[in-house]
């Protein structure tokens, strides 16, 4: 069905999270091995668990002119914009194709809803909205596309793809499709989620958050620990930046299984891993590192460590690094994705943190700890809620099938 | 750009007044339709989880049934693309007045079913679709917004996507903010090349320049009291079976949809 697509070029990306603001953070506690969960100090109400929280969130402001705007997610997604030149980098592009050529294209899983959440806990007598709350904007789960669109005055196509955990990797899919018809020359991908009462919530009742640090892919892992983040990317023609790393493919499918469980057999998973290599033109040997979904519950990690044994050789090299930064939900699919991005531009492998006593079903290609080796093509997978998985492929410049 | 052009080969409809696309048709040329039962049925669904979906769900699945069963097509092999301005807004309103009185009551189900992609989901499961899935969202825009990526993906994989968008009504201190006081779903089949199922076709343009088309009572006051209620002026113009209308696809961006005789 699907054909080799024109690799796109990624002229910027930036991420933070638990484990850094900015990428050379990011890296940096990488090399260290070294998790940045904590003790939930979030919730309003106790619940024993490990979270991934930005430091100084609350201290961010934004500018006068976006005030009408403030929740913690856009404040996280202001921090994200702010990190590695990604706003000159847009501004750049702006003046080069024009505010409407520029697509915004966010995944998010809960958006602002800490800000409803927030409205809720404090209505007025007569049982409505606290004046302050009254901004519609950001009750609504477009609240950050829309937040961000309006912050980089971009006036192009704009989309929020809410899809779990899987969101904020399907983004490139649609930049990709929009440039390709010629709707848009360039395009903002990435996502932002924030912690909040619904997902803390949300998820211990579901059972699935551990009241340890998350352990991906460990014989005794026992859930996820919930985190957040920021990140984000610039998709341009590679014609404009033949030396950027570039997008090669991307594979999207749906399980047809259960609404919170994956596919026993993991059957979307594979879809969309097979529809990214056919798309990128590329053999499963060929992937040099794989940034793992590898959430910590039981039957994620047991699904996807099946997949990597029957698909890749030895020498393809595959971790979560959830242990790192916690379960970043709908910002998970970016994160990760500059993830792999470092491995390529680093030769940097991180090691799969939190993987004490190795689940026997992984196979030789998990790095159990950190490697260092040229990758010339990376692989991150994501997969949420309802059986919607994603498949991303990157690779170095000049990198030819 | 060039136009992006789609063919229709499959229309759903629900709203708390209209069945489906038929009845609109009828209420266009003056007749007045029977009103549904106020539950759609959303027959696609197994009864267990028909008992089970949430309100959102059961609207959703309702106007998908409907486009698939026109166009005649398997839904197993059709990709998908749910559009919602707020997802399930009573369930938003029983997880944060929940969360503000008591955390740990949270019920596991309700919060699986308040992801924005649970129609998604349930439609996937319930037709053993296994082809991409989305669920996305613009605000007010949702439904033009939707529209462009559903074509987007007909043209760039050269494949048929079923668009679902639909609100449901608000509930509590929400519907203030939402403005959504009826429900509305709509969905179409949409495909890349005209045959015996199209029933139109139509080129979709980006433009920042609004031009607007007064749509008829009741249509207009709908149009209002629904964050998807963009569907109804696209609705309006498949019935009418010619001429032009404009959708918002994002602040300051217009969808120009203009239909074309069946070549």
């Amino acid at each position: 069905m699907c054909v080799l697509m024109t690799p796109l070029a990624i002229t910027a990306y930036t991420a933070s999270s638990a484990i850094g603001s900015g990428l050379a953070a990011q890296l940096e506690t990488l090399r260290q091995a070294r998790s940045r969960l904590r003790p939930n100090d979030f919730s309003r109400v106790p619940l024993a668990c490990w979270i991934g929280r930005v430091d100084g969130v609350e201290d961010v402001h934004l500018p006068s002119t976006l005030a009408a705007w403030e929740c913690r997610n856009n404040r996280l997604a202001w921090l994200g914009l702010n990190q590695d030149g990604f706003l000159a980098r847009v501004q750049a592009a702006r003046e080069r194709y024009g505010a409407s050529r520029i697509a915004v294209l966010l995944g998010t899983s809960t958006a602002s809803i800490g800000a409803t959440e927030e409205a809720y806990r404090r209505l007025d007598a007569d049982g409505g909205f606290a004046d302050d709350m009254l901004r519609s904007a950001i009750h609504a789960p477009h609240s950050l596309a829309a937040f961000v669109t309006a912050a980089l005055e971009l006036e192009g196509p704009c989309l929020t793809v809410s899809t779990a955990c899987s969101s904020s990797a399907k983004v490139f899919a649609n930049a990709e499709r929009m440039i390709r018809l010629g709707l848009v020359d360039a395009a903002v991908v990435g996502g932002v989620d924030t912690l909040c009462d619904s997902v803390l919530f949300g998820f211990n009742a579901l059972e699935l958050v551990s009241s340890e640090r998350c352990r991906p892919f460990d014989a005794k892992r026992n859930g996820i620990s919930i985190g957040e983040a920021a990140g984000f990317a610039l998709l341009e023609r590679i014609e404009t930046a033949p030396d950027a790393p570039r997008l090669l493919g991307y594979g999207e499918a749906s399980d047809a299984h259960h609404m919170s469980t994956p596919h026993p057999e993991g059957v979307g998973a594979e879809l969309a891993l097979r529809d990214a290599l056919a798309r990128a033109g590329i053999e499963a040997a060929q992937v040099g590192y794989i940034n793992l979904h590898g959430t910590g519950t039981a039957k994620n990690d047991e699904v996807e460590a099946a997949m990597v044994s029957r698909v890749f050789p030895a020498s393809t090299r595959a971790s979560s690094t959830k242990g790192f930064t916690g379960h970043t939900l709908g910002a998970s699919g970016i994160v990760e994705a500059t993830i792999a991005l470092q491995a390529i531009e680093h030769g940097f492998i991180p090691g799969n943190l939190g993987g004490d006593t190795p689940d026997p079903l992984c196979g030789p290609q998990f790095a159990w700890r950190n490697e260092q080796q040229r990758v010339d093509v990376a692989l991150s997978n994501s997969f949420g809620f309802g059986g919607n998985n994603a498949c991303l492929a990157f690779a170095r410049s000049g990198f030819s099938v | 750009m060039s136009a992006l052009r789609v063919c229709v080969e499959g229309i759903g409809l629900w709203s708390p007044q209209l069945a489906n696309f038929g009845t609109l048709q009828a209420l266009l040329a003056g007749g007045t339709p029977e009103p549904p039962p106020p539950r759609p049925a959303a027959t696609t669904l197994p009864a267990n989880e028909r008992r089970r979906a949430p309100e959102s769900v059961l609207l959703a699945v309702e106007v998908a049934g409907q486009a698939v069963a026109m166009s005649g097509r398997n839904a197993a092999t059709l990709a998908c693309v749910f559009a919602s301005s707020q997802g399930d807004q009573e369930i938003t309103d029983y997880m944060c007045a929940t969360l503000a009185r008591a955390p740990g009551e949270l019920s596991p189900t309700r919060f699986h079913n308040s992801v924005h992609n649970a129609p998604a989901g349930y439609w996937t499961i319930a037709t053993d679709c296994q082809a991409p899935s989305t669920a996305v969202c613009a605000q007010r825009a949702s439904f033009g917004a939707g529209l462009l990526e559903a074509a987007s993906q007909v043209l760039a994989e050269q494949r048929p996507v079923l668009l679902v968008c639909s609100d449901t009504s608000g509930r509590g201190p929400m519907l203030e903010i939402t403005g959504c006081t009826l429900s509305l779903g709509c969905a179409l089949v949409l495909a890349p090349q005209v045959s015996a199922a199209t029933i139109a076709q139509l080129a979709l343009t980006l433009t920042p320049d609004r031009t607007t088309v007064s749509l008829p009572q009741p249509l207009a006051d709908w149009q209002q009291a629904n964050a998807s209620g963009a569907a109804w002026s696209l609705l309006a113009l498949l019935a009418r079976g010619h001429g032009s209308c404009q959708v918002d696809a994002a602040a300051k961006l217009r969808l120009q949809i203009d239909m074309g005789s069946i070549a």
